[in-house]
């Protein structure tokens, strides 16, 4: 391998990894306190990538393709998509907050699928073209041109998360989460309105989905019903790697992940349709030999 | 109280076929025997398809109603046995009936490689984990010389038994009903043995199963090991049926009828599950023109069941 693409391949690892972040930190923030795999996160990606793309398409007439239109687009789909998962939550999960396990997790992926199926009724299952405007201008680093638009990107996603751990660590409702993440039962005692710590979580966590849904839909410039599948096998891989339900383990993770994935597939005797048996074999090692992951807690409390 | 509790002596085991199944029970195997005389070519087809699935959701019904594991990538092993025949007897010449065997043998291994890892650990992760493995075989199986690539593989030999060549429709219909009947036999007694109380005690209380000196990794590895040999089986008669298969047979999409089937009717009741294969085969028929909305009415189906019918179309009177 030559430095050029070690270099590459660092800056691709990077730039896919911020994504993988982005999602598993969601994935991690609704296990942590519903102890629930939210099956449809990869789905709320997808649909924050379709909301972007349609605001974008229309914020962009006025301000442009550029910086302004795709700015625009990440808040509306921020927005809207967080919402889209609040009542996700409203109506598919606190119905069966007090179901058996197995009836949960079916349930979730019944959300999952039915927002799946939504996109591909209404799109027929094309794939849909992000045109933007953000330029090639970079920077040259031996014989690599880095763009501003991937520097940007990794910076937004990094900002993103330490938005978040902020949030978490300092606010009042930081605190609150974290309390029902521990006891949730203590914390109704407690005075802590459950039901809206738990919808305001899902509210972040679709939102956050959302951000990388977009920011990955403007990168690779296309956007498509199935995407959210593999990406959400795949935050929940960078979420393990991590240590699930920790914050700062979910942003190494999705690191790991993409600069794992990126290698793995440079490599000389793997070609890149092998990339996801490489991220697959890493989720059982993991599981296998450090199921609490990098950064997570003890694991051993079973439901 | 019951009549149950007068008739039988306290120490007997309970019949393998409750008796008031008996009657029905009986009365639908004889309205399957003779379908084929009376129905034409195509409905034959669904048929051998609706048995088919009978086969695949009995074997995730040990997985999931059973043992309450839930299994994502359950056509993975439905591939498996269909391409450890497909290969078998295409590029080394076996005999049809052999390759069963090596089928099962294979099934067992890539179950204890993904559960016994995972059965540890919270049960959400199987869930995952199995998806991803669904995905890995698909994967393998579209990039590997010898699976076909993309393309699949052809001309795969079609079984005989006793000089007899299975050719037509109607024979791949009784080779199915009989596999059927085999799968229907295996649960009744599966869920009557010792391994089948664990596994309900596992499912209703892990840590009390434990606590009464069920190993629960072991009991749990068991079901899923039983279910994924069942879709291997039946793996290697659907590509001895087709003589052609390719990695889009078994995409998630797959597992996701299995499943569909498994909870639509009722988890973990065979009755129950066998209305639900039926149904999920009859599916695609009844959709037709229904086109890209197909996979949302699937979604809403099975969302629907679970928010407002848990226990299925066809729930146990016992409850």
């Amino acid at each position: 391998m030559t430095l050029d693409l070690v270099i590459q391949q660092l800056v691709n690892g990077l730039i896919v990894g911020s994504f993988y972040a982005l999602i598993a930190l969601g994935y991690s923030m609704v296990f942590g306190v519903i102890k629930l795999l939210n099956f449809a996160h990869g789905d709320i990606y997808m649909s924050g990538a379709f909301v972007g793309l349609i605001a974008f398409s229309f914020v962009g007439v006025w301000v442009g393709n550029g910086w302004a239109g795709v700015v625009c687009a990440l808040l509306v789909s921020m927005l809207a998509v967080g919402l889209l998962g609040v009542v996700i939550e409203r109506f598919a999960y606190r119905p069966m907050r007090n179901a058996p396990r197995l009836s949960i997790l079916i349930t979730a992926l019944g959300a999952s699928m039915v927002l799946n199926g939504t996109a591909l009724a209404l799109t027929g299952g094309r794939h849909f073209a992000f045109n933007t405007d953000l330029g090639f201008a970079g920077l040259d680093v031996s014989a690599v041109h880095i763009t501003y638009t991937q520097i940007v990107l990794v910076a937004a996603s990094i900002l993103l998360m330490a938005g978040m751990q902020a949030f978490v660590s300092r606010t009042m409702y930081g605190k609150a989460m974290r309390a029902v993440s521990i006891d949730m039962g203590a914390s109704r005692l407690m005075g802590i309105d459950v039901d809206r710590v738990i919808a305001l979580t899902f509210f972040m966590g679709s939102a956050l989905a959302a951000g990388g849904g977009v920011m990955a839909g403007a990168y690779y410039g296309s956007v498509h019903f199935f995407m959210g599948f593999i990406m959400g096998l795949k935050a929940f891989t960078a979420a393990v790697i991590g240590g699930i339900g920790s914050v700062p383990g979910a942003m190494l993770g999705g690191l790991l992940l993409g600069l794992l994935e990126a290698y793995g597939s440079s490599l000389p005797f793997v070609g890149s349709e092998w990339r996801d048996v490489f991220v697959f074999g890493a989720l059982i090692l993991f599981l296998v030999f450090k199921p609490t992951g990098l950064l997570g807690r003890s694991v051993v409390e079973r439901v | 109280m019951s009549d149950g509790a007068r008739t039988l002596p306290a120490a007997a085991q309970p019949p393998l076929v409750r008796r008031s199944h008996l009657l029905p029970g009986l009365a639908a195997l004889g309205c399957a025997l003779v379908l084929p005389h009376f129905a034409n070519a195509y409905v034959t087809e669904v048929a051998t398809t609706a048995l088919l699935y009978v086969v695949l959701c009995l074997g995730l019904n040990i997985v999931v109603g059973y043992a309450g594991l839930l299994d994502l990538g359950y056509a993975a092993f439905f591939a498996v046995g269909a391409y450890t025949t497909g290969i078998l007897t295409s590029e080394f010449g076996f005999n049809f009936w052999l390759t069963i065997p090596v089928a099962m043998a294979a099934a067992c291994l890539a179950g204890v490689i993904i559960g016994a890892p995972t059965l540890r650990l919270r049960s959400d992760y199987l869930a995952i984990v199995t998806l991803g493995f669904g995905e890995i075989v698909r994967i393998i199986a579209r990039n590997l010389d010898i699976t076909g690539g993309a393309s699949g593989l052809v001309g795969i030999e079609r079984p005989e038994i006793l000089g007899f060549k299975l050719m037509q429709v109607q024979h791949f219909y009784y080779a199915f009903l009989a596999l059927a009947l085999l799968a229907v036999f295996v649960c009744l007694s599966v869920e009557r043995s010792r391994m089948g109380r664990a596994w309900f005690y596992v499912r209703y209380d892990e840590d009390a199963a434990a606590g009464i000196g069920i190993n629960r990794v072991s009991a749990k590895l068991q079901a899923y090991m039983m279910g994924a040999v069942i879709a291997s089986v039946a793996g290697c008669l659907y590509a001895a049926k087709m003589t052609a298969i390719s990695p889009e047979s078994f995409t998630f999409n797959q597992s996701l009828l299995i499943l569909l089937g498994v909870v639509l009717g009722g988890m973990g009741r065979i009755p129950g599950v066998v209305l639900g294969a039926i149904l999920v085969a009859l599916l695609p028929e009844v959709l037709r023109g229904a086109g890209t909305y197909r996979p949302l009415v699937t979604a809403v189906a099975l969302l629907a069941i679970m928010l407002f019918r848990p226990n299925g179309l066809w729930p146990d009177k016992r409850g």
